[in-house]
């Protein structure tokens, strides 16, 4: 049976300003899946987010960690345990140099030197960062203080992992960077929550998919259901993979071609298949 | 008639002090009245240092060593002032939380017609029209830092488009959209270049709609310039993706049936959805 991780309970937040960004969200997050909000944009994505690590509190109904309310939490226990990766790194990082804020969640989680050590040397690794290391994070372009910004948050080794629009601005080597981590995380049975806009990772890493739109979770699926669903994917303004649309168009004339095509390979192996007999 | 041209590049190259290579190496183009082009390259490529010559702000503000010609609008930027350059090339950047400064969202749109001394009445119908344009009517008083990511790029876009230029460069302006939101600003780019004839310079590195909207692309890498072709030439490039560059889905299919054999085929490799599907739906019926 599938392990809940976050249990989310007709939750409720408004901002101070008065604007109500989530209205009555009920939800659960399991164990070792890759879940993905997403969304039109100011859809709530990113408040639903900071309630899994206790950025935010609910304003009405409950936030539940590893069965514990958010509220019962010391912060500093629940941020060792749920690791936030803000949209927009420069947001979270401060140290003079890259090694300096990867050493410095390990170090604030009381590791020893050696522990925190092989920690920074593993993100540096893992990320391409060697020749940045003693770089000041804001003299790095963006798509790198991003890698910086995901580096520190997975040296810290958190059992759930929340990645805010981790793919802005990456370009294909960065964004292949970042699919492997999420299937490594997955691999290794962390859980991983991403928000985006990125059809493309959705498409190859995303086991369900929450799509949110004006505060409330308005379907509950996993790519391959959502990218034929026109009802959803128009509310929540999303649009298929290319991939997708063309599989979506073909099948209306070719019968062997299924609409819900959600990668390049498996369009590939149809197509190859279809095509090689026909050739013979 | 005379083809305006809006932008040269010739023979330029960029040195940052105390670096050992040039950022940018030898880079010639020519960027015709009302066209679209896209560019494209990995994070190192040269990408933002290109943007910053057409902007004037090398050599005028960033200190780097400069070579060669970079002529907007026929004006030599080495002779012309940033501000003047301003009227002309409008510049809209990557971060958009780093270019909004006002405290609602009508005064940022007005902020830089106000620097260019227009008429109240002209800068309200400027500022009704660059919010219409970007989707953004109706949140005039709110506070630009109160906006999701996605609502402050629109906001960024009309804050430069109310300048009403002649050419425009966007440094990845969708980034945070979503994709319908992508797909209007898309639109809004063409719209733009169509009925107004702006030219439109667009760094991204979404294949698939900078192979449905660009006239031409560039492709940098490592400072230099690989390529300044049609789309069909650019994302058909072998080994793209090796530098760092990915082509569109469709594109990248047909190379896997090329590569294979699955495929015979001597035009060029179709880098859109229509193109794909048309392709596609006459090899998959010839072979029932």
């Amino acid at each position: 049976m599938k392990e809940c991780v976050i249990k989310v309970d007709d939750l409720y937040f408004t901002y101070p300003t008065g604007i109500t960004a989530l209205k009555g969200i009920s939800t659960e997050i399991f164990k070792g899946e890759v879940t993905a909000i997403i969304g039109q944009n100011g859809s709530g994505k990113t408040t639903l987010a900071k309630h899994f690590n206790g950025l935010l509190k609910p304003t009405r109904g409950s936030v539940l960690v590893y069965g514990k309310d958010t509220r019962q939490y010391k912060q500093r226990e629940l941020v060792s345990k749920v690791g936030y990766v803000f949209q927009n790194p420069t947001h979270q990082l401060f140290n003079t140099s890259i090694e300096a804020e990867i050493a410095f969640g390990p170090t604030n989680l009381g590791l020893n030197a050696e522990e925190v050590r092989e920690r920074v040397e593993e993100a540096i690794r893992l990320f391409g960062l060697e020749e940045h290391r003693n770089v000041h994070p804001l003299r790095l372009s963006y798509p790198y203080r991003k890698l910086v910004a995901i580096a520190s948050i997975y040296a810290m080794h958190p059992e759930i992992m929340i990645l805010d629009e981790p793919t802005i601005a990456q370009d294909f080597l960065g964004w292949m960077l970042i699919f492997k981590t999420v299937n490594d995380l997955k691999s290794n049975g962390k859980t991983v929550i991403v928000i985006t806009h990125d059809m493309l990772l959705v498409s190859t890493v995303v086991d369900r998919c929450l799509v949110m739109t004006d505060g409330k979770i308005i379907a509950d699926k996993t790519p391959r259901e959502l990218f034929v669903d026109d009802s959803t994917l128009k509310q929540a303004f999303l649009r298929p993979p290319q991939i997708t649309q063309i599989a979506r168009r073909l099948s209306e004339n070719i019968a062997e071609i299924p609409p819900n095509v959600l990668t390049v390979e498996e369009m590939f192996e149809l197509l190859s298949a279809k095509l090689q007999t026909s050739s013979l | 008639m005379r083809d305006e041209v809006s932008v040269i590049v010739d023979n330029l190259t960029v040195k940052y002090p105390l670096t050992l290579e040039p950022a940018i190496e030898n880079i010639n183009f020519v960027v015709r009245r009302g066209e679209f082009i896209g560019v494209i390259g990995p994070t190192t490529a040269g990408k933002t240092t290109l943007c910053l010559c057409l902007k004037g702000l090398i050599p005028h503000m960033v200190r780097a060593e400069m070579s060669g010609r970079v002529l907007i609008c026929g004006m030599d930027t080495r002779n012309t002032s940033v501000p003047e350059l301003a009227k002309r090339i409008g510049f809209v950047i990557d971060d958009p939380e780093a270019q909004l400064t006002q405290l609602t969202v009508e005064e940022e749109v007005a902020f830089g017609l106000e620097n260019l001394g227009l008429e109240p009445n002209e800068i309200r119908d400027r500022v009704r029209w660059a919010l219409e344009v970007v989707g953004l009517s109706g949140l005039e008083d709110r506070a630009p830092i109160d906006l999701s990511g996605g609502q402050q790029q629109r906001l960024a876009i009309a804050s430069v488009l109310a300048m009403q230029p002649e050419v425009l460069v966007l440094d990845e302006p969708t980034s945070n959209l979503d994709p319908v939101g992508k797909d209007e600003v898309f639109g809004v780019l063409q719209d733009l270049r169509e009925k107004r004839n702006i030219t439109i310079v667009v760094v991204e590195h979404e294949a698939e709609r900078l192979a449905e909207f660009s006239d031409k692309i560039l492709l940098l890498y490592n400072g230099k310039q690989l390529a300044f072709d049609s789309p069909e030439k650019v994302f058909s490039i072998k080994d793209l993706e090796r530098i760092g560059e990915r082509r569109p889905q469709v594109t990248e299919l047909f190379v896997k049936l090329i590569d294979s054999a699955i495929l015979n085929f001597d035009d060029s490799i179709p880098v859109t959805l229509d193109s794909a599907y048309n392709i596609l739906i006459k090899e998959l019926e010839e072979s029932r």
